[in-house]
This record gives C-alpha cells, sequence and structure tokens, in this order.
C-alpha cells in the first residue's frame, strides 16, 4: 500500500508495482508447504498456546476440510487456489522488537522503504509490522499506555490477556461462518489485539502494517479490537508483497466490538501484488449508540473478496462502509459492504467506487437488512463504477432485504466512462494524457481519499497515477 | 514592434470531421496586442477553429499551417500547445467531480507555468484578486471542477483561469452565451485585465455583438462556411448586428 519512496527508485526497482521487491528468505522456522491437523496442532503448540485455543483451531481445521470453497463470486479463480503448495507458518525473527534497531536489517530495511518507521514518528499513536507470520515490530506512545489502552501483536494479547480474548475472540466471526474464516481460525498468526478503556480517545491513528516477504506464503493474522463504552480509536493497516510469478495467500479475519457509544473507525488500504489472493473476513459488532466506520480500498491483489460488515445491535448505533477498488489487468476485485440492522433508529451508509481498467473486473457486493422489530432505520447505497476500456468489466450486485415498513432506504448506481472532452478539457490546461486520466480518477475516488489521513491520502493519489501512466494507447 | 510578428499565424488551413469538410481555407493572422473576433452563424466553423488550434483530438487537418510566434502547433500535443501559451475558453466547460477547484487552478498553473508560479503568496494574492474582479466567492475553490456550476458560474470560472494561466494566445469560444449584461461585462472586465497592456493576443469567437462593446476587438472576421468571407474593424460588428449575414453569403458566393 502506501510506500513513501522516491518514485523512481521504486519503478527501477519493480517496474509498475512500487512494493514488489523481495528479501532474500532468512527464516527461522518454515513449516512445509500443505494443511493438516497436524500442522495446526504444531503452529498452536510452537506458540504455546492454551488448550482452548488448540481446540478451537482443530474444530475449525476440520470445519474448513469439509466446508466447500464458495459458489459465487469468482468460482474459477478460486479453484485455482493449491491448499498443498502454501507455507502456513513462517518466522523470519526471533522476537517482536520494541526497537527497530532491533529488528533484522533485512526487515528493518524493508519497513523503511515502506517508510513505516518514519510515519511512526510524524503522525501515529503506535505500529505493529507483521512480516510474514509473526509480528516483528511493535510499539505504542507511552502516554496511551498509562490511560490504559491496550495494543499488542494477537499473540501477545493472548499470552497476557487471555480472559479478554477467550470472552471475545470468534464472538464476532465464529470459525464457521465461511471457508475462509475457518482457514484463518485454525491456522491464525499475528495480527493486533486493542482494547481501549472507556472513555479514552486514541487521537492519533494506531498503524499495522503486514508484509508478505516469501514465496507461496500464507498470512493469517487475526484481529480484534474491544472500544468500551464512549471510546474512540482510528485503525489503519497496509500490506504489500513481492511480485511473484506463483501465488500466495492472504486470510484476514477481523473483529470489532464498539460497546455502547464508542467509535471505531477502521481504515485499509490493500496494494498486495498481483499475485497474492486477499479473502478476509471483516465485521463490527455497534452496540448502543455505537459507530462502526470501514474506510476500504482495494487496490492490489489477484483476486479480492471482501465485504466489511457492521451488525447494528444497539438503538441508535450507526454503520458507515466507503470503499474503493481498482481492477487492473488479471485482477479481479469482488467487494462490497454487509449491514444488519437489528435494532430500532439505527442508520447505514455505504459509498462503493470502482475503477477498472486494462481487462479488470471490479464487482459490487451488497446485502443490507433491516429485521422486523428494528423500527424507522435509514439506509443509504450509493455504488459508482468507472470503466477507462472497453476489455474492462463492472458489475453490481446489491441485495436489500426490508422487512419493517418504517426503514428509509435509498439506493443510487451509476456507471461512467472517461468522456475524450474531458481529457481534452484537462490537457488543454496544460496536463498530459496520463495526468489528465489521473486527476479525473483520484476525483473519483475523492470522497474515498479525503476519509483517510492525509499521509495515506497522497501516497493514495501517487499510487493511482502510477497505474495510469502507460495506460493511453 | 516589427511589423512582420506575428502571434498567430494561420494560412490556407482545410479541415474536417469524420470526412465532412468544415474549415475551407482559413487565414487569419493575429499580432501580439490584439484582439480578433470571428462572428458568425452556427455552423460556420468558428469552434472548429477554436478545437484546431487546441488540437482537439476528433478533427483533421487536411493541408495549412497554423503557428504561435513561428511555431508549427499542429506538431505538438493537446498540452503542449498549452504550455507554448494557448489557453481556450470552453463553450460547454466539462466537469470533473471530486477534482477541486483550488486544487486543479494550482496544479493547472504549476503545469504552465511551472511549479514555482502555482506556489506562495503571490499567487495567493493574484487568485484572491482575480476571484474577486470577477465576484467569484472564495467558497468557490472547495466545489469540484464544473460540478454543479450554473452557466454563469462556468463562464467566470474560465475566464479565472485565463487570468491566472496568463497565455499568450486566448481564445474564447462563446463565452458570452447564456449570460446576461452584467455577466457580459464581468467577464470583458477579466478579458481586457488579462490581455489589455500585454503582448498576448485574442480571438473571440460570438454570436452577438455585445461583448465586442465592452472589449473592442482591432479585427472583426465574418466566416460563412468555412471561409472568412470579410474582415473590417469594430464597426462591422455593428452592420452586422443590423443587416445580419444573408449579405454576406450572397457577396461570398461572387
Amino acid at each position: 500500500m502506501v510506500v513513501n519512496m522516491a518514485d523512481s527508485d521504486a519503478r527501477e526497482a519493480v517496474g509498475d508495482y512500487k512494493a514488489g521487491w523481495h528479501d532474500p528468505e532468512n527464516s527461522t522456522i518454515r513449516f512445509d508447504a500443505g494443511l493438516s491437523e497436524k500442522v495446526v496442532r504444531d503452529i498452536s503448540e510452537l506458540k504455546n498456546e492454551p488448550e482452548w485455543m488448540t481446540e478451537m483451531r482443530v474444530k475449525a481445521f476440520k470445519h474448513f476440510d469439509e466446508r466447500p470453497m464458495p459458489t459465487w463470486g469468482n468460482m474459477s479463480m478460486l479453484k485455482q487456489i493449491d491448499f498443498e503448495s502454501i507455507c502456513y507458518y513462517l518466522r523470519s525473527s526471533k522476537a517482536t522488537e520494541n526497537d527497530w534497531e532491533d529488528v533484522p536489517e533485512d526487515i528493518r530495511n524493508t519497513f523503511d522503504k515502506l517508510g513505516i518507521p518514519d510515519a511512526e514518528q510524524k503522525w501515529l499513536s503506535g505500529v505493529t509490522a507483521q512480516y510474514e507470520s509473526e509480528a516483528v515490530y511493535h510499539s505504542i506512545r507511552e502516554d496511551l499506555e498509562k490511560q490504559g489502552v491496550i495494543f499488542l501483536d494477537m499473540d501477545s494479547g493472548l499470552r497476557e490477556y487471555e480472559e479478554l480474548v477467550k470472552e471475545w475472540f470468534g464472538s464476532v466471526v465464529p470459525y464457521s461462518d465461511n471457508k475462509f474464516s475457518a482457514l484463518n481460525t485454525a491456522v491464525w498468526s499475528g495480527g493486533s489485539f486493542i482494547y481501549v478503556p472507556k472513555g479514552v480517545h486514541v487521537e492519533l491513528p494506531v498503524q499495522a502494517y503486514f508484509r508478505i516477504n516469501a514465496k507461496n506464503m500464507g498470512q493469517f493474522e487475526r484481529t480484534l479490537i474491544i472500544a468500551d463504552e464512549g471510546s474512540s480509536i482510528h485503525y489503519v493497516e497496509g500490506c504489500t508483497a513481492p511480485t511473484y510469478s506463483t501465488d500466495s495467500l492472504h486470510s484476514a479475519v477481523v473483529e470489532l466490538i464498539a460497546l455502547p457509544g464508542a467509535h471505531i473507525r477502521y481504515s485499509t488500504v490493500q496494494n498486495w501484488s498481483a499475485n497474492v489472493y486477499n479473502l478476509v473476513t471483516k465485521r463490527g459488532i455497534a452496540h448502543e449508540k455505537a459507530k462502526i466506520e470501514w474506510v476500504d480500498g482495494n487496490i492490489g491483489s489477484k483476486l479480492t473478496m471482501k465485504y466489511p460488515s457492521v451488525i447494528l445491535k444497539g438503538e441508535g448505533s450507526h454503520a458507515e462502509v466507503i470503499s474503493v477498488a481498482y481492477s487492473g489487468s488479471g485482477q479481479h476485485q469482488d467487494a462490497g459492504a454487509k449491514i444488519h440492522h437489528l435494532a430500532s433508529n439505527t442508520t447505514s451508509k455505504i459509498l462503493s467506487k470502482s475503477i477498472s481498467k486494462d481487462g479488470g473486473r471490479g464487482s459490487y457486493r451488497g446485502l443490507v437488512k433491516v429485521s422486523p422489530k428494528a423500527e424507522n432505520c435509514k439506509l443509504n447505497v450509493v455504488c459508482d463504477a468507472l470503466i477507462l476500456d472497453e476489455d474492462s468489466r463492472s458489475d453490481t450486485y446489491p441485495t436489500m432485504e426490508v422487512a419493517n415498513p418504517t426503514a428509509r432506504c435509498e439506493h443510487e448506481a451509476s456507471v461512467s466512462k472517461v468522456s475524450d472532452n474531458q481529457l481534452f478539457y484537462l490537457m488543454s490546461r496544460g496536463h498530459s494524457e496520463e495526468e489528465a486520466l489521473a486527476l479525473i480518477v483520484n476525483g473519483f475516488f475523492e470522497p474515498f481519499t479525503r476519509e483517510l489521513p492525509m499521509e495515506y491520502a497522497v501516497e493514495l493519489n501517487k499510487l493511482m497515477a502510477l497505474e495510469m501512466e502507460g495506460s493511453i494507447g | 514592434m516589427s511589423k512582420d510578428l506575428k502571434l498567430l499565424n494561420i494560412q490556407d488551413l482545410y479541415a474536417c470531421i469524420d470526412d465532412t469538410s468544415i474549415l475551407k481555407g482559413i487565414n487569419l493572422e493575429i499580432k501580439p496586442g490584439e484582439i480578433h473576433a470571428i462572428m458568425g452563424r452556427n455552423g460556420s466553423g468558428k469552434t472548429t477553429t477554436a478545437n484546431i488550434i487546441m488540437g482537439h483530438p476528433d478533427y483533421e487537418v487536411e493541408s495549412g499551417i497554423v503557428e504561435l510566434n513561428g511555431e508549427n502547433l499542429l506538431e505538438m500535443e493537446t498540452w503542449e500547445r498549452a504550455r507554448e501559451g494557448v489557453f481556450l475558453s470552453f463553450q460547454y466547460p466539462q466537469s470533473v467531480p471530486g477534482l477541486q477547484v483550488g486544487n486543479f487552478l494550482r496544479k493547472s498553473v504549476a503545469a504552465i507555468l511551472g511549479e514555482e508560479a502555482a506556489k506562495g503568496k503571490e499567487f495567493r494574492n493574484k487568485l484572491k484578486e482575480s476571484m474577486k474582479e470577477l465576484d467569484i466567492p472564495s467558497s468557490f475553490l472547495g466545489r469540484y471542477v464544473n460540478d454543479g456550476f450554473s452557466g454563469g458560474e462556468k463562464k467566470r470560472f474560465e475566464i479565472l483561469q485565463l487570468m491566472l494561466m496568463k497565455p499568450k494566445l486566448a481564445i474564447l469560444d462563446e463565452t458570452d452565451s447564456g449570460l446576461d449584461i452584467d455577466g457580459i461585462r464581468t467577464v470583458a472586465k477579466g478579458i481586457n485585465a488579462a490581455i489589455r497592456g500585454t503582448e498576448s493576443g485574442a480571438l473571440i469567437i460570438t454570436h452577438y455583438s455585445r461583448i465586442l462593446e465592452h472589449v473592442k476587438p482591432d479585427k472583426i472576421h465574418v466566416l460563412i462556411s468555412g471561409k472568412i468571407v470579410k474582415t473590417g474593424g469594430p464597426e462591422l460588428a455593428l452592420e452586422l448586428e443590423e443587416r445580419g449575414y444573408d449579405w454576406l453569403e450572397e457577396g461570398s458566393e461572387d
């Protein structure tokens, strides 16, 4: 995703995709490729986990094994996943450090190139950096720690706060939710564990960065965020991987719990290389008057299937899902949102923007449900697609199931193309054709980028400008 | 100033769109500091002339010369022409949702006049001053380019760009159409501020003489069926207002 380096360096290094370099693999522990109950038990044993977690992993593995592949989305791409060729656990450093100096040099250089330490100093409350299966670096600002904010990698979270984890882990996304949530529960490693105490507002965002380096790697981080009553937090995540000719698999599960009056905003800019399957389950539960926002950008990957969800469980709670997807050559972004209005006076807003280019395919898949008992709900869904050439494709699969007549629903969808006259207008103002296209594309994404922290927005714009280069025939 | 110095030099220009011939031998010379006007009915080739000078991809130049200060514009891409100093005020400016006016102005000035010109106090002052002159409120800067603008707002925004981009040659394609008298006066003020007293020139394309009362062109050309059939001073505008184009049409057949 966000890569803070001079464009020229990056382009020399890896062509169009800026983050496609890889380090030599210096693994300290590497499991053989393939998945079995033994692999699952070995991961748990290696991590010295409590028995209940081992048992949950094994149950999840059995469910994964028995459960068929989804029969929707991009079935032909899903069929190509070779679960036996994937490495399910790989550790490249001995420990999670809290000083960048102690992180192995190769890995530190990679995160330097990605601009993480720099961003940490300038505008973040805390950072966790995951490399392959484990967090290699972790830190949180002291003042937040003093206020009782817990921000750990998930493994440390389980060790240090077992009771909290036991109470909430899998409570929002049970392993049996879908095939990939079962896979994640079986082999999870890394991810973030966050608890924000009552009334505490974490002003600056905390960031997690996920990097896959090895070939045929599987990354299965697990994130759990609990915002106690009246608290607030903004969590930002980014991810990149090297470009390889063989596929890697990223299958995360993210669970958010916003207790009464709490506010969680979760922002993602996903920029996996074009050989990564990105199959992620993200869901939050909003209690009374709580607010959950997913700000979700999908730029990279081979196939993404991701539908950030919110269960509006408490009266007066609010959900927002703002997402953008960019699909280039060989890519399919199947993204969207799910909202369940279970309580009265709940409101939700979905804004989905997708761009497809060079034969890429973007689909919006959304579900909004209003339960019979939920009175006076308001929901608003807007999906816009921009198609940049004849070879590309955009589809919309919106579903609304409204079982209460007092609900107010709005739905708008649009598909547009860039016109020659629009390009001519911008070119007459001194912008080359590629620059003009980038202005149009960045404008199209603007309702999304303005929700991101400034630094991310600037990088996203640069990223899109790079994607537009060489696109004019 | 040398007598031969030509800001814009168009010689024997023939052009077509989709095999339909539109311009049939245009000759036009504008010297530095001059303002010319082209008048004519709909479909006479006025907008085509403007689009060809700017390099619209839909038009094909069959033969002829189009030069700016002796440089061959026809060999340049549209953005190169813009950077060379050609500006077109569009009859129908395009909207770009999500692109903020302030950001667009800064980027465009930087593209045309260089990064330095779009930075600092000088740029901000010039922007503020020009907006004031055109009665554009500062809230305008946060809106999206031409998105939801009224007809009058679009035209004033074109002139704002003209004032900031300081072109050598400004082409104004029916900038007056759809404007009320106050609007025309405001826009004319902007054009005068940008061109008069400089080495730049302008080509005003219009149906009506009203804007010409406020801008006072040096020369007026009448375009009929892709040819300039008459050239005269400012008095020609009034004559056309009175007599229409028919008398010239007959004359052109001679």
